[in-house]
């Protein structure tokens, strides 16, 4: 099994590699009155992204997935017992982003204690309280995913309540 | 579930917004951030060219980018009496910090006073004094008039001991030199004023006596230094919780070079537990000595350190005192001062000795010794960095305690030296520019106690609380509030007649032994409830404001907003305070004294600097320091060459000790003998409960405390003052965690919130420092060191549940602060 600190060395990369592999879509300079006026929503538009179904997951076993898209590595779990905010027949399943809102650092899961940790400056964050920070540096909570689950059992996350580190509009 | 603001989106910073220097006003790091500004109906885009960063913000941004920002970091704000928007963000380019914010600093923006998102309501916007049983806004005019009139009678009548002022006494927040020279002129030139206190302790005095009486002024190195040592030496002092950036920037830099850590401290704190991530456990030693014992623990080390010939003989030599005793012991010297040969035979202390009082094994502190002073194998001496603070500042025997650190540092030749130095942590910056205050005597009046003996008349508050930092609470709240209410109450007798009338009023109730009490803040704070008259201030970037930090890095954080309301900034209410003192007077007819408070033609905060900290040092001037951006120069400032201020990277370079005054330029060290408990009343205390009530302080609202009382994240953590406690003392106590309960001693009660921590020894708490929810002082007896320094450290209590968690507390983790990687 590979210890906490290779999977968050294997994370970091992901997010680099994956970055490379985006198209950049240029906004556009001047804004016709149809373009601003479709863009003259107050927040953002989320997508509803499938990110895996209930039978995949195993309790305490942390699953990595990424949500709005590819850049925004984050964590889906499965706690073992209900939570506020959990989703599921438990009650229990969550997920988070993984870039600590401090400075971008990845974090890694303990499963010995349900929390996110990050290597860059220690900050932790709680899974099981809706990921209050515990103790550290950044001036938020860290970002969740709001997740809904289907008949199927498939899980979709469709929202974020914090604004994640690294962009300034959840969906860019 | 956790408090989540739900912002998905901030608006971006134009490429052409406004960019101000700003350092962090919060704490003594002094970090450097960027604030821009730019108008409501513009916004940039995510093409580089359409922001200040130039890059494309319609990607995903990597680890440590300067192009981002929490939304704690934008704000709307008043700026030249128009809403603006504003962004405060660390800035990568100074080094203090290098791009690192905190949970602090980086909430700078949201703890501005707005009117259009609704931050920081508290705020005070208008003075008031008290009218027909309430509060009422009035003029500055007014109000001044009122405290010149009160004022001007009372010390006229008597003498101005009768005047009683707490004052601020730092940099950064409220301070700096504006503010520190105006309060300073106001009170030590215009007058004589003795019976004066700073805003956390009883009386006006240094808290470092001692390390200034050997010579050495307490910040004395570069926070370079971290990076360049062989061993970081802390004692009493949790970095990584406080002093944040200095330890992330600096001491881990460090750590990762090789360095290696002592901490000496009775709990494992967060700094120890993350230094071992850092430098790896075996390269950290902590001793977790009993509480008080630390001058046994330096006597010790300092013991091996001489016998074992690792000394600097040749600094010791070059430049310390060498003739056997150079200073006794008498009323204002709790310890006797000299050649360290003389001093040796009070401090001579051996190892088991040591591990028998400060309760840790007599290996560790040999190996502590080795580590801070035995050569290296090729034969070079050890470069160790001292840094200490409030655990034997705020600690027992304050003197000798903090000289016998300081003997370790002078022996070893650790001061003036690349990776050495022997320093104060710090709280606040620092910024003090005053009149000289060799009229309030050493030792200074205990200015709390003349109060509650029914002494002064008039209180003059200028950004303290005592009701949440002084020592024996519960009784100067208990007499300040009775006092205060016998003028409230002739007050509102007298309501409806002349303004000749109404100062009769008041002064006949000061007469009868109420108290008079001026309230100066930016917010109406618990002792503010007191008040007669309170005058709105402003902070940092309402205004310039000059300070300095802890390796006396002096920068101007610039003013970037409107004061809030009406408010003002401290100097120029000094000034108001001053103008109207000689109105008075010289109606009153004593136009000598009235002379004396000529001289305050102020219109700008920077005229107070000019006034004050320009004569001094005539190089520095706003203009130049504004050049200076935000790694400014390290004081003190030496010249001006090629354009820029020159300043002074580290003291005591040349080896030559002057802080004591003495033309030798000798330092000396401490006879530091152990006596036990040095405050009364502590031994006692301590026989007759069981826990040992320690006070610590949170990274998330160390040092602004007071703004966060309505922040909802900071409410979302700590919904209640938190007392750290040993689960099993908890299940003793029949307490769960998130539960309320009471501590009691003679002194006092105090409340909090049970929070378990697996690392605290048994049968203590940790108890924050300074929540307006529960004042830790409360149960800290009135007992202090010699010189009036409080022992705030040293209390002890019995515990009581007295309600289960609160809906509130029950949403809190109650998790282990270390990290697990
Ligand atoms: S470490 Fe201190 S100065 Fe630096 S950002 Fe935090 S509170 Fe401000
Ligand atoms: S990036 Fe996570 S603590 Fe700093």
């Amino acid at each position: 099994m590979k210890c906490n600190r290779l999977v968050d060395a294997g994370r970091r990369q992901f997010l680099r590699g994956s970055l490379m592999a985006t198209a950049g879509a240029a906004a556009a300079t001047v804004l016709t009155p149809e373009q601003a006026k479709a863009r003259a929503l107050a927040r953002v538009d989320y997508p509803a992204n499938r990110l895996a179904n209930i039978a995949d997951l195993m309790v305490n076993e942390p699953m990595d997935i990424s949500y709005p898209d590819a850049d925004s590595p984050g964590v889906l779990l499965k706690l073992g017992q209900a939570v506020e905010g959990g989703v599921g027949p438990e009650g229990d399943v969550v997920a988070f982003s993984v870039l600590c809102p401090h400075k971008g650092w990845m974090m890694s899961y303990s499963a010995a204690d349900k929390t996110l940790n990050c290597p860059g400056h220690h900050s932790r964050f709680d899974c099981e309280t809706g990921g209050q920070q515990v103790w550290g540096h950044a001036t938020s909570n860290l970002a969740q995913f709001t997740l809904r689950l289907d008949d199927s059992g498939d899980i979709y996350a469709d929202g974020v309540d914090e604004l994640i580190y690294g962009r300034l509009s959840n969906v860019l | 579930m956790a408090y989540k603001r739900q912002i998905d989106r901030l608006p971006i910073i134009p490429a052409d917004a406004q960019e101000f220097n700003v350092t962090c006003h919060y704490c003594i790091v002094g970090c450097g951030y960027k604030a821009y500004t730019w108008p409501m109906n513009r916004q940039g885009g995510t093409e580089p060219n359409q922001n200040k960063f130039g890059v494309d913000l319609s990607e995903q941004q990597f680890t440590e980018t300067e192009a981002w920002y929490a939304p704690s970091m934008y704000n709307v704000v008043r700026q030249n009496g128009k809403d603006v928007q504003l962004v405060v963000k660390p800035d990568v380019n100074c080094v203090v910090n290098s791009g690192l914010g905190s949970i602090r600093g980086a909430r700078m923006a949201e703890n501005r006073p707005s009117k259009v998102t609704g931050t920081q309501a508290q705020r005070l916007s208008d003075p008031m004094v008290w009218r027909n049983g309430v509060w009422q806004p009035t003029s500055w005019d007014d109000a001044l008039d009122l405290v010149a009139r009160v004022t001007a009678a009372v010390i006229t009548q008597g003498s101005e001991d009768d005047l009683v002022v707490s004052m601020f006494d730092h940099g950064g927040s409220a301070g700096g030199y504006e503010n520190t020279w105006a309060t300073g002129k106001l009170y030590f030139e215009s007058m004589k004023i003795k019976n004066a206190r700073m805003h956390n302790r009883p009386a006006y005095n240094s808290e470092v006596h001692s390390s200034r009486d050997m010579g050495l002024d307490e910040l004395n190195y570069a926070y370079e230094d971290y990076e360049l040592t062989d061993t970081i030496f802390m004692v009493g002092a949790n970095s990584m919780e406080t002093q944040t950036n200095l330890y992330l920037n600096h001491m881990v830099k460090g750590l990762q070079n090789g360095a290696r850590f002592i901490a000496v401290d009775p709990r494992r704190t967060i700094t120890i537990a993350s230094s071992e991530q850092f430098a790896g456990p075996e390269n950290v030693l902590h001793l977790a000595i009993a509480e008080g014992t630390d001058m046994v623990l330096f006597n010790a080390i300092l013991t091996h350190i001489v016998d074992n010939g690792w000394v600097d003989a040749e600094f010791i030599a070059n430049s310390t005192f060498q003739g056997g005793e150079a200073v006794a012991q008498d009323e204002a010297h709790p310890a006797a001062l000299g050649s360290l040969e003389h001093v040796m035979a009070t401090c001579r202390t051996t190892l088991d000795e040591a591990a028998e009082i400060c309760g840790v094994p007599a290996a560790d502190i040999a190996k502590a010794a080795e580590w801070i002073a035995q050569p290296k194998e090729d034969g070079s001496r050890r470069k160790c960095v001292t840094a200490y603070e409030k655990g034997i500042i705020w600690g027992n025997d304050n003197y000798r305690t903090v000289g016998a650190l300081v003997n370790i540092a002078l022996a070893t030749g650790n001061v003036g030296r690349e990776g050495g130095g022997v320093c104060r942590l710090g709280g606040h910056q620092e910024g003090y520019y005053r009149p000289s205050d060799a009229h309030v005597g050493r030792p200074a009046e205990y200015v709390d106690q003349y109060l509650v003996r029914g002494l002064g008349g008039v209180h003059h508050i200028w950004a303290c609380d005592h009701y949440k930092t002084t020592l024996n609470a519960s009784e100067y709240k208990r007499v300040h509030k009775r006092r205060s209410d016998m003028v409230k109450d002739a007050i509102d007798m007298a309501a409806g007649g002349s303004r000749a009338q109404m100062v009769e009023a008041i002064v006949s109730a000061i007469n009868a032994g109420g108290l008079f009490v001026v309230d100066v803040d930016i917010i109406h704070s618990q002792i503010g409830q007191n008040a007669h008259v309170i005058l709105p201030a402003c902070e940092a970037n309402e205004m310039n404001l000059t300070s300095m930090n802890g390796e006396r890095r002096l920068r101007l954080s610039e003013k970037y907003m409107d004061p809030f309301g009406n408010s003002r900034p401290d100097a120029l209410i000094a000034a108001g305070v001053a103008r109207n003192m000689e109105r008075v007077l010289r109606e009153m007819g004593h136009d000598a004294y009235a002379d004396q408070f000529k001289g305050y033609d102020w219109t700008t905060e920077e005229d107070s600097f000019m006034d004050g900290y320009n004569k001094g040092n005539p190089e520095v001037t706003y203009d130049r320091l504004r050049a200076m951006g935000n790694n400014g120069v390290q004081e003190p400032v030496t010249g001006f060459e090629n354009g820029a201020l020159v300043g002074t990277k580290r003291l005591y370079t040349d080896g030559v000790f002057t802080r004591h005054g003495r033309e030798d330029g000798k330092a000396l060290f401490c006879a530091a003998g152990w006596r036990g408990w040095q405050a009364p009343g502590k031994a006692r205390e301590q026989a007759a409960h069981r826990f040992w009530i320690n006070n610590v302080r949170a990274n998330i609202f160390w040092q602004n405390q007071f703004l966060d009382q309505k922040n909802d994240f900071v409410q979302d953590r700590y919904p209640h003052p938190f007392v750290e406690m040993h689960p099993d003392d908890m299940v003793d106590l029949g307490l769960n965690p998130g539960d309320l309960l009471e501590i009691v001693n003679d002194n006092g009660v105090t409340q909090g919130m049970a929070y378990p921590m697996p690392t605290l020894k048994r049968d203590t708490v940790a108890m924050v420092f300074g929540s307006p929810a529960g004042s830790q002082g409360n149960v800290v007896s009135p007992g202090v060191n010699e010189l009036v320094l409080p022992d705030y450290k040293h209390t002890w209590g019995s515990i009581r549940k007295i309600s289960d968690a609160t809906p509130a507390a029950r949403k809190v983790s109650f998790k282990s602060h270390e990290v697990v990687l």
